[in-house]
């Protein structure tokens, strides 16, 4: 693993306006590492998303990208110094097509062959991405939608996707399907943070992870080590699923 | 005339206004589709743009509808006073949006569509202060060329309005649907944050939004200098609330909506200015508008509001 970490929290805390959301969080993520972070519903994961992304300040604390820090940073330049978004119920823009949203994940790229060349590498990975690309994102499928939301991440030519809950709402074909490609994804030097609701599956494949609770982090390890934690088996790992928000 | 030429004389009629209307609703559904805000300074904004027009006009030399120019001055002519108070008018959007708006962008509530309202205000009495209360004679430089179509009559007044109108339309729906910029407006209007998230610059969209908006205003409003000669300091309440109601029959927020609801407008206010009377135009629009909001209020072409998380 690289000696400095690819984005790394510091005592972070955020707010919105009076609700001290994030308590004095730390994350570190490596290069070429997938790291889960798990937890119940508003514990402050889905803030954690936006805090990397700049769309919620770190009012205290630090946030650093390759070892740069960039609190101040707007969501613009993280983008295009490769932090990208998978958003939480995918989020597509469901009245422009297939295609249409893969060019706005390629927003902050320079349009070229460069272009072609990740349009091509978004096809191959997902061919049912190709053959969808004129349709309206929103006529497609849950999984569909899943498929072109991890594109669209992958039009940015990301160093870091951020994924929130990339199985929500996905049959377990899907789900399958999408663990896998983020496996495949990462194994072509792409680092991986992801909240997940499914814990399970996301000790399976990340390498870290960390436990969120009332917006601190309770508990973090290996995947091995957090899976063979008792209180991580009986939160998030017994036969009662975490409930699907 | 026969009942067939009338019918065809308000179409002309009722096309022209609607190009007028249709130009200036698409500033409303602009602004509207990305920031969910009702812009009631547009409907000043206009009348500045006819202003503005007015005396490019007279800085031609042109005065009154005396002077007729034809060839290459009158397009030159035509051209510049379109351009200048497309681009005046767009500055203006921006400078609205810039200075009065940007502030109160994340305050909750109304702040923002009552501050549009004192601008439209501040706006009305720049113009009352420095040009005055009366009805001023827009300089028409178009020759008198007409064709008669049966009892109807043509001239070629409407059919620059027509062109003029159809271009700039023509070219919104261009810039929307094909430009990097067009495109993260649409993504932007559909999904704000999830735009910003791809790295959109949700500043510059809404600017954009502004300043296409409010040049639009300004050809509407050099539009309205001349089809009907004249030049006013309370023409943009009327107008600009025909084109917010022609906004919200195609359905606000929905580009091509605002373009069929502004023709569609037009055509009831000439219809039923024939049919009814001229005095009963207001009746009628914002009658329709009423039963819009009742019974169709996400309009003709719009649908109503997304899921927003």
């Amino acid at each position: 693993m690289a000696s400095t970490p690819l984005l790394e929290f510091k005592n972070v805390n955020t707010y919105y306006g009076d609700l001290h959301v994030l308590k004095d969080v730390d994350y570190t993520i490596g290069e070429g590492e997938i790291v889960s972070l798990l937890g119940g519903n508003a514990c402050g994961k889905s803030t954690t998303m936006k805090t990397i992304m700049g769309v919620v300040r770190a009012e205290k604390g630090t946030v650093t990208y390759q070892g740069q820090e960039i609190n101040g940073l707007a969501t613009s330049e993280r983008v295009r110094r490769g932090i990208a978004p998978v958003l939480e119920a995918r989020r597509l823009f469901a009245r422009m097509s297939v295609f249409e949203n893969l060019e706005m994940g390629a927003y902050t790229q320079p349009r070229g062959g460069q272009f072609d060349d990740d349009i091509a590498r978004v096809y191959e990975l997902f061919p049912r991405v190709k053959e969808r690309r004129n349709q309206q994102a929103g006529t497609l499928s849950g999984g569909e939608q899943q498929m072109v939301a991890i594109g669209r991440a992958l039009m940015a030519r990301p160093k870091l996707i951020c994924m929130d809950e990339p199985s929500m709402g996905l049959s377990p074909l899907f789900v399958e399907l999408v663990f896998d490609t983020i496996q495949t994804i990462n194994r072509q030097g792409v680092s991986i943070f992801m909240v997940e609701q499914n814990a399970n599956m996301a000790l399976s494949i990340a390498h870290r992870g960390y436990v969120l609770q009332s917006g601190a982090v309770v508990l973090s390890g290996t995947a091995a080590e957090l899976r063979s934690n008792e209180m991580i088996k009986q939160a998030y790992l017994g036969e009662m699923e975490a409930p699907v928000a | 005339m026969t009942a067939g030429d009338i019918l065809l004389q308000q179409a002309i009629n009722g096309l022209s206004l609607g190009a007028m209307y249709s130009l200036l609703a698409l500033g409303f559904t602009l602004v509207y589709g990305i920031m969910e805000l009702i812009n009631f300074a547009h409907f000043n904004v206009f009348m500045v743009g006819s202003m503005i027009a007015m005396l490019v006009l007279q800085a031609f030399g042109l005065s009154g509808q005396q002077t007729i120019l034809t060839g290459l001055p009158l397009i030159g002519v035509l051209l510049v006073g379109f351009i200048v108070s497309m681009v005046g008018c767009g500055l203006i959007g921006v400078l609205i949006e810039r200075f009065l708006l940007r502030p109160l962008r994340n305050v909750k509530g109304p702040a923002a569509m009552i501050t549009t309202i004192g601008v439209s205000y501040i706006l009305f009495n720049l113009v009352l202060l420095t040009l005055g209360t009366d009805s001023k004679n827009f300089p028409n430089p178009l020759p008198p060329i007409k064709w008669e179509i049966g009892g109807a009559v043509l001239r070629l007044r409407e059919v620059l309005i027509w062109v003029i109108a159809l271009a700039l339309m023509g070219g919104l729906t261009y810039f929307v649907t094909y430009t990097k910029l067009g495109k993260a407006m649409r993504a932007t209007a559909q999904d704000p944050e999830a735009a910003r998230m791809m790295g959109v610059e949700v500043d510059r969209v809404v600017m954009s939004a502004f300043f296409l908006g409010s040049a639009l205003a300004g050809a509407s409003g050099m539009i309205f200098g001349l089809y009907y000669n004249l030049a006013k300091v309370d023409i943009g309440f009327a107008a600009g609330l025909r084109a917010f109601t022609a906004a919200v029959l195609g359905g606000i927020g929905n580009v091509p909506g605002a373009m069929l609801g502004g023709v569609l407008i037009g055509l009831i206010e000439s219809g039923s200015g024939q049919v009814i009377g001229a005095a009963w135009t207001d009746v009628v629009i914002f009658g329709i508008l009423v039963l819009v909001l009742v019974f169709r209020p996400a309009g003709l072409l719009g649908r109503l509001a997304p899921n927003k998380s």
